[in-house]
């Protein structure tokens, strides 16, 4: 039996715990219902973009190209693994660390043996676990989620654009958590550049409205492709934000119910110590009472 | 005419106006009432909005596409 001294310390810690991880709920929470109200409100810019581009791809002539469409032989790899930059997340992080190095096993074995796989890491959790496992980490950023806006993250977008148009890498992929809801996150990778135009079938091209372009459409091409994978660094950056807070949400949460359980486990240990040294008490004055007696 | 202009962020402006002036890559354009279907990549510069008499408004904009299409005029601006 624990002294009583001892299970009120453990009472008191076990609290103090327990407001911090109910806390830590509440934040996300409301990080959470941010981030999910600006996908809310990105979604309809992007999904515009996506139709603009499938109009212009019907109507272009012949088939589209643009610098940022090249289709080059994998050789160079650049996977960008998007991981957060706090812990205490659930199993958050250790999956993309997982399925990073999952996929460099499986499917780019020979690039990484040949030295020709990099990662750059968005989140300071999965640039510590890869530089600790000795991988070739070519950059991070990790200021990215303190504050989350599009124009934030255009100078990151731009930076793997620049990577791909000058050949340092032929393909580069993101591995993150794609935002389902509060409970879940789905791990995902997907291909970032080149980037996959639209195909549009021969059938499907009369349907499409006849538009005027202003200037031409090879140019506004250009100007819309750059848009859509901006948007689309943007989107992954905030599904990864909004699953971040998700899991913690729901990890702290568990976290908060343990330390209830743990508390009243504890409390009944301490009531018994009392009670058992209350009865001792008892026990030693009616003894020494008796004593007097005799 | 509807406009709307819109950022990856937020929704600027949605409303009906009578003529939308706008940066064109080419040079400044206007759209009236009624223009047909057109597509047209924006430049950095700022967008004139005029709904009814005396009422103008402007909205700096760094680059975008503009959609029209059935009276509706969609700006996608950055």
């Amino acid at each position: 039996m624990p002294s009583l001294k001892e299970v009120r310390t453990r009472i008191d810690s076990v609290n103090s715990t327990k407001q911090i991880t109910s806390a830590m709920k509440m934040v996300s929470a409301s990080k959470l219902r941010r981030a999910q109200n600006a996908i809310l409100t990105m979604r309809p810019y992007a999904a515009k973009l996506q139709e603009l581009m499938q109009n212009i791809t019907a109507t272009l002539e012949g088939s589209a190209e643009d610098k940022y469409a090249e289709v080059r032989p994998a050789q160079k790899i650049l996977l960008v693994p998007v991981t957060s930059n706090r812990g205490l997340c659930g199993a958050f992080n250790a999956n993309v660390t997982r399925a990073t190095t999952k996929l460099i096993q499986e499917k780019f074995k020979e690039q990484y043996d040949n030295g020709n796989l990099k990662l750059f890491c968005v989140g300071k959790k999965g640039e510590e676990f890869f530089r600790n496992r000795k991988y070739p980490v070519i950059g991070f950023e990790t200021d990215v989620f303190d504050h989350l806006t599009f124009l934030s993250v255009v100078p990151l977008a731009q930076q793997f654009m620049d990577l791909f148009e000058s050949k340092t890498y032929d393909r580069i992929y993101f591995v993150y958590n794609q935002f389902k809801n509060a409970g879940t996150q789905v791990l995902i990778h997907e291909q970032f550049l080149p980037i996959e135009l639209p195909d549009i079938k021969e059938e499907n091209k009369w349907q499409s409205t006849e538009y005027i372009f202003e200037p031409g459409q090879e140019e506004i091409l250009e100007e819309l492709i750059p848009k859509t994978l901006k948007t689309q660094v943007y989107k992954v950056l905030l599904d990864s934000f909004a699953s971040e807070h998700g899991a913690r949400m729901i990890a702290m949460h568990k976290a908060t119910d343990n330390a209830t359980e743990l508390l009243k486990a504890l409390k009944l240990s301490y009531n018994k110590a009392r009670q058992a040294a209350i009865t001792k008490e008892i026990l030693e004055i009616v003894g020494g009472a008796n004593a007097l007696d005799r | 005419m509807k406009l709307e202009i819109i950022t990856p962020e937020k929704t600027i402006y949605s409303g009906e106006v009578e003529m939308v002036q706008l940066p064109g890559i080419d040079g400044l354009f206007a759209i009236l009432n009624n223009h047909a279907p057109m597509i047209a990549a924006l430049g950095k510069g700022r967008v004139k909005i005029r709904r009814g008499e005396k009422k103008i408004e402007f909205f700096e904009i760094s680059g975008g596409i503009l959609e029209v299409l059935k009276n509706k005029v969609l700006v996608l601006a950055e």
